[in-house]
């Protein structure tokens, strides 16, 4: 439904614009219908940028990103406002979400003022406390107050409800869960969940790896905007193999293995990967196979080759290099 | 009313920016939606502060005293009403000139021309600034260095030598022209405050939101990014008010004013310029020297007031 292929982009930072910031480098990547995909790095790999790309609120330096077949990188103000029909975002600082000398309620009025004018007050009011219900929220706790007098978790819901007013196909949730307790976490978890039993893609932005495993089908790793490793998450999860990859997964707690059998098995992950990349080893497998002008990596050169090989069906890996810029371990 | 004043002005502009929204994205305005419950409730918590109601109070006694005391009046500004340097009396509420004319008259006919030039200086100042202003810190990219050009052009341009020069060549002597001329010149900083602050709000989420929500440039302009500005562009009028108030005053003083009206800033200087001071005649410059005091200072206060009124935070504490 959406994919995403060679996005871009680069920042133009400092006083007069002069140096650049490349914040997204290559990413591809799809959300299907009923589908979770999580986008996992740490803070400022780039996780927000490319949700704001998808949504249309930013420009991307480079690549394509379709909808349905659709170029969306380039829409007028009608095409955007069917886009945004079927594809919502919720954004990571509920605080700033809200125009903060209004009440909660103008979100939503502003919604219904362009979406939905000849829906009666009574017919808008009993959708909008649905869609409240939905998020365990009290409307009447809720509505006619203002951002300030409202948490965080309550704003974030009320987000979520804002975009399950529209009958969305594509929901970028970033953050979403963040400022949630756990017991709400749980409900808006069922309730995702619940949505893509429905059909809906969602595209789940975290920087918290056993959310990510919790939720998704798929899940992306981002490392300072490059993807690093995607596949299904039970691939990604039980065979890292990019060394950020590891490093991110030997620092979360299992539930189901001590603490020593998860050492155990990294450590032996380690030995066998240390001083290897599988990407270039694959694309050497390749270009042995398909003759020498198929020789890969030649046109860029190694240090920008930003690519990914399928090391397993579904499971995707990049350079075992970290920062775009470094060196690939293997020398290669 | 006298709220009217500032807020009129903010429509005006809220309406120039509405024709940079591409057409069909004024949402169709739907019979059941209860229309302003908001700006119910801002002239709620308006009319309970005392500084907004203190300082409407004073601009508005001025106003109905520059609009109604003409009718009241035995004598026309310039008439030689009767002794001169005469002090203040039953006759005479505000004494005479040097040439027996009746300052009280002067004075109404001054205010009323005050008026004039600060609102209609001020409002075309105040709707080209906020334009550009909203514009160029929400457009960006090209248009906004072309825009910020064109405000550094007119910035640097001596607008004081200019009105002179326009003043002299044209021959404008009326009111209006000279306020007119006047927000032309003084418009450019207000430009440079408002789109510094647009360009701040732009990259709040709920901006995004809205841009979400399939509302045009126009809207989110009018609805999301000057509402958060309210106080700040009352306050942006008022010093508009106030500079053309002064520069009209001062054009009068160089003898380039209106020939055919009465302003309180000829008052002063017709006054300096007939020795009063040195005559000891304070009734002369006193009430226009205190009428455009208090009318600047009022909207000030107002100003301080509205503040608390647009701010929930402030208005809790
Ligand atoms: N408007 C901007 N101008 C310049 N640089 C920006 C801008 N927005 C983001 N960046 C930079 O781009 C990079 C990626 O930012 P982004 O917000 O996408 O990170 P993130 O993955 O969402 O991080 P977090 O988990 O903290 O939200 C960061 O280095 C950030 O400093
Ligand atoms: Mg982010």
């Amino acid at each position: 439904m959406l994919t995403i292929e060679a996005l871009d982009k680069v920042y133009k930072t400092g006083t007069f614009g002069t140096s650049d910031l490349h914040a997204v480098r290559q990413v591809s990547l799809d959300v299907q219908r009923g589908e979770v995909v999580s986008l996992i790095g740490e803070s400022g790999s780039g996780k927000s940028t490319i949700g704001k790309m998808v949504l249309h609120l930013l420009d991307s330096t480079g690549g394509s990103i379709t909808f349905d077949g659709r170029d969306v990188t380039k829409l007028g103000f009608r095409a955007r406002r069917d886009y945004y029909r079927k594809v919502q975002g919720v954004f990571q600082d509920p605080f700033s979400s809200f125009n903060p000398i209004f009440k909660v309620d103008r979100t939503f009025e502003t919604l219904r003022r362009s979406y939905f004018p000849r829906v009666s007050g009574a017919a808008w009011r009993e959708k909008l406390e649905e869609a409240l219900g939905a998020v365990s929220l009290e409307p009447g706790d809720i509505l006619g107050k203002f951002p300030h007098q409202l948490s965080g978790g309550q704003l974030q819901r009320l987000l979520i409800a804002r975009a399950l007013l529209l009958d969305i196909e594509l929901l970028v949730a970033d953050e979403i869960i963040s400022m949630l307790d756990a017991s709400t976490r749980i409900d808006v978890l069922n309730l995702l969940g619940e949505l893509k039993g429905r059909g809906l893609g969602i595209l789940f932005v975290t920087h918290d790896l056993s959310l990510g495993n919790y939720v998704s089908d798929r899940v992306v790793i981002l490392y300072k905007g490059r993807v690093v490793e995607r596949g299904a998450t039970a691939a990604v999860f039980d065979d890292p193999l990019h060394p950020y990859t590891r490093d991110l997964l030997a620092s979360v707690p299992h539930l189901d293995r001590t603490w020593e059998e998860v050492e155990a098995e990294e450590s032996q992950r380690s030995a066998r990967l240390a001083g290897r990349c599988l990407y270039h080893e694959a694309l050497a497998a390749q270009g042995r196979s398909l003759g020498d002008e198929a020789s890969v990596g030649s046109a860029s050169g190694p240090a920008d080759d930003v690519g990914l090989v399928e090391h397993a069906p579904g499971h995707f890996v990049g350079c075992f290099r970290k920062a775009a810029d470094e060196e690939c371990p293997a020398g290669m | 009313m006298s709220q009217g004043l500032g807020l009129d002005k903010l429509d005006q502009r809220g309406a120039a920016t509405e024709a940079t929204e591409p057409p069909g994205a004024t949402p169709a305005p739907s019979g059941s939606r209860k229309p302003g419950g908001d700006v119910r409730e801002t002239l709620y918590f308006a009319l309970r502060n005392p500084k907004v109601v203190i300082g409407s109070v004073v601009v508005l006694a001025f106003l109905l005293l520059g609009l109604l005391g003409p009718l009241f009046l035995k004598f026309a500004p310039m008439d030689y009403a009767g002794p001169p340097m005469a002090p203040p009396s039953a006759d005479f509420p505000f004494g005479t000139t040097t040439f027996g004319q009746d300052v009280f008259a002067q004075f109404v006919a001054g205010l009323r021309s005050t008026f004039l030039v600060g609102l209609l200086g001020g409002g075309v100042a105040a709707v080209i600034g906020m334009a550009i202003g909203f514009v160029a810190g929400y457009r960006g990219g090209l248009i906004d260095e072309l825009l910020n050009m064109l405000t550094n052009v007119v910035l640097v341009i001596p607008g004081f030598v200019v009105l002179i020069i326009i003043n002299a060549y044209l021959g404008v002597r009326s009111v209006p022209m000279q306020a007119l001329y006047i927000g032309v010149f003084s418009w450019p900083w207000v430009a440079r405050a408002v789109r510094a602050q647009t360009l701040s709000l732009r990259s709040r989420d709920f901006i995004d939101l809205a841009r979400l929500s399939g509302v045009g440039v126009g809207t989110i302009l009018r609805r999301e990014v000057a509402p958060n500005m309210y106080s700040y562009l009352f306050m942006t009028f008022v010093l508009l008010f106030g500079g053309s108030i002064l520069t009209a005053a001062s054009l009068d003083f160089i003898g380039l004013g209106p020939t055919n009206a009465m302003s309180l800033g000829l008052m002063m200087n017709q006054a300096v310029q007939w020795s009063a001071l040195h005559l000891g005649l304070w009734w002369w410059f006193i009430p226009p020297g205190l009428g455009i005091t208090l009318i600047v200072g009022s909207l000030y206060i107002m100003n301080v007031g509205l503040d608390e009124v647009f701010n929930p935070k402030l208005r809790e504490m």
